[in-house]
């Protein structure tokens, strides 16, 4: 009995412990885990399988009808998601890789401008995404006076992603190992001829993923756009950057607001749509990924 | 500046420094600042879009009324001014939310940090981001289509077609990924040696995961789940589709509720005329919405920062 005057713990952490609660602490945190994938699996499957019966060349070549559920499709809305989506690739990369460069290869990180550069870009991406729609609204679509139009989204859209697509490239430009550059300058290139003919290049994989899964989610994106005129019913296709438009996510929204089962069933068949597309999009990001990433 | 042909002169010390400015260079770093200055100008455009009309809303509407009474109604006539209603209905669906998403994300992050082998690791870790990855539309669809018929028939309380019980759970299981991988990557930060030293002891690996790691990541684990809160109580698509648009000061988490964000969002999507007060309302549960937010991620990345300095 001479034992027991050793402290608990340490009797605690001598004892080999109870086989049975190891397990049970494994069991539960495999459980955890399962739990998600099941509402996972659940979720994907539930949506396939409701929207299978409408998934046909109705949904895309029809336009959207608030009557008629059989003769209802989301042609306005796929092509007005591929407007929206260019327009903010075309906005938003240049300028994410811009300022990406421009932080990772440039800026002096003792000076305070750029340490509020990068705690404001830090604290951008954890901003709701409704109240970058308060910022279309207020600002792109009165202030500037471009109305509810593809650009408006665009725009907007495009500074929901910028704190991603700078997050991304700034990892990307930060793995190409510093004796690159060092080789380079060493041969009398100028900074900028450093970084537009070796840093670049060699980072342009880890970039362009970091990209598309930015627009990735820029597609799938409805709170923003709501404030910003795309729930208004809409039959033809935009014609240029200041038509008004739909996308996509909102027209599942619409449907999904419509109390009639045929609009439901046709909300699962748009949203299999719309992750058939995030689905390709993340393919060619992990394609890229995995062909192009060179480890140094 | 020393000039080329005094360089030659003995005894002068030559200076490294470029006879001749490159202003193209000059030119390419001040436009690539200015991209990055663009940030910057995007926080102050939400702060300027979202003061003026904020203002104006409390210069008509009293801030007394606007935070302590409960009934919210301006759309309705005659109006009702008191935001509790909202901030009650965020905090309770969030509250759901967190109760779903940090004891399943912190188990799956224990699990993937500590358990798992690497090949298990790299299976699961991506099919968590697919997860991240499904718009908040097609969770709005679920929770309304699915989760409440499935509560309503087991539930043993009455449940609405729009209720917050449905609402804060999808949340919850949408923001598992926040959680778990920000999680696994402060405990993936430990140093080995804290583990060793833990098995060294004798120490179980239940007890080493949750006394030695768990404790050493806490920081990082606290900023997750700060983040994950965050994206709760900015979520809008699934609260505005299963939980209702019908503001209701209650408790009940069977019935529909409003949130701050679903507000926004109805309001928003209506025809508003602009400068009215009934515009101005949206403005300023804008402004808290965006303030409670922000400051949550403020202290969330000084806690990340704060974790990242110990072990690097």
């Amino acid at each position: 009995m001479a034992v027991l005057s050793t402290p608990r713990s340490a009797v605690q952490l001598a004892s080999k412990g109870t086989p049975v609660r190891e397990h049970l602490f494994r069991t539960l945190l495999i459980a955890s885990l399962v739990v998600a994938f099941i509402f996972m699996v659940a979720l994907l499957s539930y949506v396939f399988v409701e929207g299978w019966p409408r998934l046909d060349s109705r949904l895309w070549e029809n336009m959207p009808s608030i009557r008629n559920p059989d003769i209802a499709g989301a042609q306005s809305a796929i092509t007005g998601t591929l407007w929206v989506i260019s327009l903010t690739g075309l906005f938003t990369l240049p300028t994410g890789i811009a300022a990406a460069i421009y932080l990772e290869e440039y800026a002096d990180k003792t000076r305070w401008y750029n340490r509020v550069i990068e705690l404001n870009i830090q604290n951008l991406a954890g901003i709701p995404s409704i109240v970058y729609g308060i910022l279309g609204l207020g600002i792109i679509a009165r202030t500037l006076g471009l109305g509810f139009s593809v650009i408006t989204a665009s725009l907007t859209l495009g500074l929901l992603v910028l704190p991603i697509v700078i997050i991304a490239s700034r990892e990307a430009l930060r793995a190409v190992p510093p004796s690159i550059r060092e080789g380079s300058l060493a041969l009398g290139a100028t900074q900028w001829q450093t970084i537009s003919r070796q840093v670049l290049p060699a980072s342009i994989p880890g970039i362009a993923t970091g990209s598309i899964l930015a627009l990735s989610r820029a597609i799938g994106e409805a709170a923003p756009l709501l404030m910003l005129g795309a729930v208004s019913f809409i039959r033809f296709n935009p014609d240029g950057i200041f038509a008004s438009y739909t996308v996509l996510p909102i027209q599942i929204f619409n449907w999904i607001s419509q109390s009639r089962e045929g609009f439901h069933v046709l909300a699962a068949a748009a949203i299999v749509v719309l992750l058939v597309i995030l689905l390709l999009m993340n393919s060619v990001a992990i394609w890229l990924r995995n062909r192009y990433q060179k480890r140094w | 500046m020393a000039a080329p042909h005094n360089a030659t002169v003995p005894g002068t010390p030559q200076s490294l420094a470029r006879s001749r400015p490159r202003y193209g260079e000059q030119a390419i770093k001040a436009v690539l600042m200015v991209a990055a200055l663009l940030s910057v100008a995007t926080t102050i455009g939400i702060v300027v879009s979202l003061l003026e009309p904020t203002i104006s809303f409390f210069g008509e509407i009293s801030a007394v009324e606007f935070f302590t009474s409960t009934s919210w109604g301006p759309l309705f006539e005659p109006p009702h001014y008191g935001v509790l209603p909202l901030v009650s209905a965020t905090l309770i669906t969030t509250g759901i939310a967190i109760v779903v998403a940090v004891p399943l994300g912190l188990g799956a992050a224990i699990y993937l940090s500590e358990y798992a082998k690497p090949k298990v690791r790299k299976v699961f870790k991506p099919m968590l981001e697919v997860l991240a990855g499904i718009p908040t539309v097609v969770f709005g669809f679920f929770a309304l289509t699915f989760v409440t018929p499935l509560l309503r028939s087991i539930m043993p309380f009455e449940i609405e077609i729009f209720n917050a019980l449905c609402a804060g759970l999808v949340v919850g299981f949408m923001i598992i990924p926040i959680v778990a991988s920000l999680s696994e990557d402060a405990m993936a930060a430990v140093p080995n040696g804290l583990r060793e030293g833990s098995y060294a002891l004798g120490a179980s690996k239940m007890t080493t995961s949750l006394r030695v790691v768990l404790p050493a990541a806490f920081s990082g684990i606290v900023a997750a789940v700060i983040l994950a809160i965050s994206r709760g109580v900015g979520e809008t698509m699934i609260v505005f589709i299963a939980g209702g648009g019908q503001p209701n000061f209650t408790l009940d988490v069977g019935k529909a509720m409003q949130t701050m964000a679903a507000f926004i969002a109805q309001a928003g999507s209506g025809d508003v005329p602009v400068g009215t007060t009934e515009y101005n309302t949206i403005f300023a549960v804008g402004s808290l919405l965006f303030v409670m937010t922000f400051a949550m991620n403020f202290v969330s990345v000084r806690l990340v920062r704060r974790f990242r300095e110990v072990y690097e």
